[in-house]
């Protein structure tokens, strides 16, 4: 659907890495380009025309964020430069000072290496205990699994809300639940589910949410971190600098602005910002609810028509997000995403930057087909098509 | 060499890989090689005597042509004196980087000369040869 809104796809490709960042529609460069063309200053600083307006279009985005997850103020939205320093911000910004010895943190081996590094670097920094949930024969993360994890000790459950490898949608409402009634801090990793499925961070009560700009068809450069009001306020900025205190003097004195001021110091990328404004605008536009029914619609498809071919491994049919990780019987993934470049067909092949997911797959790589809105199922037959002749996949890539 | 004749040969090397599995050897020097732009993965280790390679042994996860261009590597290198390993390494590096090089060198391992027509496998055919570069260099440190 709303493949008119993507120029890029002009050129033909198939464009199936969506997990690793999706294509912009025009309308979201278009905003940037304005920005740059027609009113470029900086933000909060000049009191000319320009400045103000490049104020009102970068603190309107603020609202729209807020609105998107349903936060209850928008001192909860913190701009990062994507979900890699939300999470840090939080680990070493808040839980580094709140966390004692021994103190559990639970996460699973599906998830995203910038939900497993900043964990165990506080392991080893403060001595707390990261804890793996174990994952089912899906490989997927169940509420029972959790439940079965959490003991007196643990004092925060940090999940991707879908996993970038297996593509589970994790139950957060539960789970958010479960962190309530047992104390238990709530944080989630939603870079791969923001624009494809409705999050409510009120109603799962979530504490801390991070998200990226250019995985919901916005820009790269920006993301974002929700945090509740009191936590933020607790929380430590990782960066110092111009726009983020309040004021400070020679003989040592400094005060901080407060959240989520304190948090950005130094000048924003401001284009950026305002492009992920445009990206939210666009999403609601179409409805998130509406892209995720028919992303999964493909899905299933893709899975339906992969299944018939003898030698396609598949690891994560039954997921029901728009990601579907397999594997060519005897290929090597990389040679397989050569193979299908040849058919100008862009997937992924690694880890995923899931290094430790390899212990319950069995196999440390894999290709990944990630789906967005604008795919269709031709294109899935096109690779069907290309993955039906891989016997020739050597007389293609050497 | 024509095109099906280099692929057989590749394919050859791929399936087949030579010395694949690492021992647990002292006398032997290992080094990772990986490209964080590439998944591929691999060890390689090196046993040389008197100045001369007595054997080479790797493992690890690659694809076709990094794990092809490692065996032939291996292939070649073996029973070389260490002058000449480094000889054929480096005309081997300048072959696939689109240098100046001594074809009389490289034996089978032509089959590569373009992959240059590739870019992005470029490394995938130069890993080996930076493992093996470091282990001579290793060897040639401690002369």
């Amino acid at each position: 659907m709303n493949r008119d809104d993507f120029p890029i796809l002009n050129s033909g490709i198939i464009y199936f890495d969506n997990g690793a960042t999706t294509l912009k529609p025009k309308c979201v460069v278009d905003k940037m380009i304005d920005y740059y063309t027609k009113y470029t200053s900086n933000i909060h600083r000049g009191d000319y025309d320009n400045a103000m307006k490049t104020n009102e279009a970068y603190d309107e985005v603020r609202e729209l964020v807020r609105d998107l997850i349903n936060a209850k103020n928008i001192s909860e939205i913190v701009y990062t430069s994507g979900t890699t320093e939300s999470l840090n911000l939080v680990a070493f910004g808040f839980f580094k000072k709140y966390l004692k010895k021994d103190d559990e943190v639970l996460i699973n081996k599906a998830e995203h290496a910038s939900n497993i590094l900043p964990w165990l670097v506080l392991q080893k920094e403060i001595g707390i205990k990261v804890k793996y949930i174990p994952l089912d024969e899906n490989r997927e993360l169940t509420i029972e699994n959790i439940k079965k994890t959490i003991t007196d000790k643990t004092k925060v459950i940090s999940v991707a809300h879908i996993s970038n490898v297996i593509g589970d949608i994790r139950d957060i409402e539960q789970i958010g639940k479960i962190c309530k009634e047992k104390n238990i801090y709530f944080v989630v990793d939603a870079a791969q589910s923001i624009s494809h499925y409705k999050i409510d961070v009120e109603k799962a009560n979530i504490d801390f949410l991070a998200f990226s700009a250019h995985k919901m068809m916005g820009p790269t450069g920006v993301g974002i971190l929700y945090g509740k009001k009191e936590l933020l306020d607790k929380t430590d900025p990782l960066k110092y600098g111009g726009g983020m205190n309040q004021n400070f003097e020679s003989n040592g004195e400094y005060v901080l602005k407060t959240a989520p001021i304190k948090f950005e110091a130094g000048t924003p990328p401001i284009a950026e910002v305002i492009g992920l404004g445009e990206a939210i605008k666009y999403i609601k536009k179409i409805g998130v609810d509406k892209i995720h029914k028919y992303e999964l619609e493909l899905k299933e498809y893709m899975v339906e028509e992969l299944s018939k071919i003898p030698n396609i491994i598949l690891y994560n049919k039954n997921s029901k997000s728009g990601i579907l990780a397999f594997n060519v019987e005897g290929v090597f993934s990389q040679d397989t995403s050569v193979y299908l470049n040849h058919y100008n067909i862009a997937i992924r092949a690694g880890n995923h930057c899931a290094k430790v997911l390899k212990d319950d797959l069995d196999i440390k790589n894999t290709c990944r087909v990630s789906l967005c809105l604008y795919n269709t199922k031709e294109e899935i037959d096109v690779l069907i098509k290309a993955l039906k002749n891989s016997k020739d996949i050597f007389k293609v890539v050497i | 060499m024509d095109k099906e004749t280099k692929r057989e040969i590749i394919l050859d090397n791929y399936q087949n890989p030579m010395n694949k599995g690492l021992k647990d050897d002292k006398s032997y020097i290992l080094k990772n090689t990986n490209n964080e732009s590439c998944i591929d993965n691999i060890d390689m280790m090196l046993k040389a005597e008197n100045g001369v390679i007595k054997d080479i042994l790797f493992d690890g996860e690659a694809c076709a042509i990094c794990t092809s261009a490692t065996s032939i590597i291996i292939r070649n290198l073996i029973g070389k004196t260490l002058e000449e390993a480094e000889k054929i390494i480096k005309n081997y590096q300048n072959m696939i980087n689109e240098k100046e090089y001594d074809k009389e060198l490289l034996g089978e391992l032509l089959v590569y000369d373009d992959i240059y027509m590739q870019p992005n496998r470029k490394k995938c055919a130069l890993l080996p040869s930076d493992a093996v570069e470091r282990i001579l260099e290793v060897i040639r440190n401690e002369n």
